[in-house]
């Protein structure tokens, strides 16, 4: 019965909508609860929210793509986690700290608070809603293989994207953040089990992992270090470098950071989250048992999920998919709401001075399904594989890092004009190397070339301009502690 | 304050070791030895920070509640 794997996926998706609304349900839902939970939220749902953001397509399917993929290389994503927990045990209390002060809400509103610029803001809004559509982009691909998989064909990718808009569009309309850390609850745990399972039993059922390694290092000489491919140490080394420093600077992680209890927590989080990252070893292993299941797919994303079908019955077909649905649904529904957030808080707002907060409410919801629209009407019409897509994002996103971590840490490092054309330059750079399919440069990973020269821009131009400088940096709200 | 200087080191181990550790050979565990060692280093990346969180006097005394 190859019906048994949609109908499972079905089942999963209810369960996730119902927990959703199990979650909204005797709330009264104002905007700040809806994007920040009033702020309530202790360890363990922080700690939750924040795994969420890591465990997505990108690493279940797209983590497994690349180690069928490209071997060696796929390594980036299991170091730059660790590395952003590092920095975040230093970034993120003085970010929350200043965040809590003066009751800021989204991302851009820290730029604006802390450089005084209201241009600037909107410049940090748009930029950040252009990284978020190719990430969720790679979010509604992994759900459509997903369904037109476990359909065995008789849905085609295009419809299971669509089905994807809706779930995520009508889970965030419903629920909000608070609903993202129910399911998120709901997903660590399946997807903890079933990434467990298949990494160990697929690799067994191709003679084990010394033997799988040894088979694949006979086959494909080089293939799991460095060196084989254009990707060499140098790209490992900048690529690692600019997605661990990027790691905070996506809306929706940013926003996240609003939403813990207290400062403490972010320390907290750099002795274990560290730890988490190594599950993501066996989605690996799911990828490099693919090579030998299922040799010569020409879409590497498919490699997790073909060699399952090939492997199971389709009800276990079913529990995968389900997984990976959640694996899309919590992170892609935080990105909604940080997306939908940044247009109405930070450019609909202020653009419209005697807007009502239910007006700014309404714009909101709205734009939550114009977004998933727009993001549709792309992932239907690209072929690219999932880690590029999210390697695109960053590169947008991390052109927020320079004027973020200059602010944070000293008071007259960047001022507004410095940030507003350092942050100009990145982008532009990221846009053409985009354009023009430009991905490695002199061994090194071209968004990494992309943040240095913002830095030194800002660096440049805010020594050039010392007028412009403001004011009041995080550290005067510090606590003698830290 | 001095601990929070022991942070450096996973970045170190990470991007300058792995200069010394791209190899297939030797197997650890049943792992390619540059899979092993980067494995390593995320529990390495722990351990530093837990050393670091204990000793941090900003996590001493009572948590900062609101």
């Amino acid at each position: 019965m190859h019906s048994a794997a949609l109908v499972i996926i079905f089942l999963t998706v209810v369960i996730a909508l119902a927990l959703g609304l199990m979650a909204a349900r005797g709330k009264q839902m104002n905007l700040e609860q809806w994007t920040v939970a009033g702020r309530s939220f202790g360890a363990l749902f922080v700690f939750l929210l924040m795994a969420g953001d890591i465990y997505t397509t990108f690493t279940f399917l797209g983590g497994s793509g690349w180690s069928y993929g490209v071997g060696g290389p796929t390594l980036y994503i299991l170091s730059y986690g660790s590395l952003a927990y590092v920095l975040a045990y230093f970034m993120l209390p003085r970010i929350w700290r200043y965040a809590k002060t003066h009751n800021l809400i989204s991302q851009p509103d820290y730029f604006h608070q802390r450089f005084q610029s209201k241009a600037l803001a909107m410049l940090v809004a748009l930029v950040g809603v252009v990284a978020i559509i190719p990430y969720l982009q790679s979010q509604f691909t992994g759900l459509g293989l997903i369904v037109e998989i476990a359909s065995y064909g008789s849905i085609s990718g295009v419809w299971g994207m669509v089905i994807a808009m809706f779930v995520i569009a009508v889970y965030v309309t419903l629920s909000g953040v608070r609903g993202s850390a129910w399911t998120a609850a709901l997903k660590d745990i399946v997807l903890l089990a079933v990434v467990l399972f298949i990494g160990i039993a697929l690799p067994l059922h191709v003679g084990g992992f010394s033997a799988m390694f040894h088979k694949i290092d006979a086959l494909k000489p080089g293939f799991l270090t460095f060196g084989s491919t254009a990707m060499g140490i140098p790209w490992f080394v900048s690529t690692v470098l600019m997605t661990a420093v990027g790691f905070y600077m996506w809306p929706h992680a940013f926003g996240a950071v609003y939403t813990a209890k207290n400062e403490r927590v972010f320390r907290n989080n750099a002795m274990f989250l560290p730890l988490y990252q190594l599950i993501l070893l066996f989605v690996f292993f799911v990828g490099f048992a693919a090579i030998l299941i299922v040799p010569g797919l020409t879409n590497s994303n498919l490699a997790l999920m073909s060699a399952v079908t090939k492997v199971y019955a389709p009800w276990f077909v079913g529990v995968v998919g389900g997984a990976g649905m959640l694996a899309a649904l919590v992170p892609g529904s935080l990105m909604l709401i940080g997306a939908s957030t940044l247009l109405s808080e930070n450019i609909y707002r202020p653009l419209s001075r005697n807007a009502t907060p239910a007006q700014v409410q309404l714009v909101a919801r709205v734009l939550v399904w114009v977004i998933a629209a727009i993001t549709l009407f792309f992932s239907a019409n690209s072929n690219a594989t999932i880690v590029a897509l999210l390697l695109m994002g960053y590169n947008f996103v991390t052109q927020f890092f320079p004027a973020v971590i200059l602010g944070v840490f000293t008071q007259r490092g960047a001022n507004r004009t410095g940030a507003v054309c350092g942050i100009l330059v990145g982008v532009i750079m990221v846009a053409i190397f985009a354009l023009t399919g430009t991905s490695i440069i002199w061994g090194l990973n071209a968004g990494f070339l992309a943040v240095i020269a913002n830095a030194i821009v800002v660096l440049a131009v805010s020594a050039a301009t010392p007028g412009a400088a403001v004011i009041e940096a995080p550290a005067t709200a510090a606590t003698p502690a830290d | 304050m001095a601990i929070r200087w022991l942070a450096i080191l996973p970045p170190l181990v990470f991007l300058v070791g792995v200069f010394f550790a791209n190899s297939v050979t030797p197997y650890v565990m049943g792992l390619p030895f540059l899979w092993f060692y980067i494995s390593a280093c995320v529990v390495f990346t722990a351990l530093v920070m837990i050393v670091v969180y204990l000793l941090d006097p900003a996590n001493k005394g009572p948590e900062l509640q609101d």
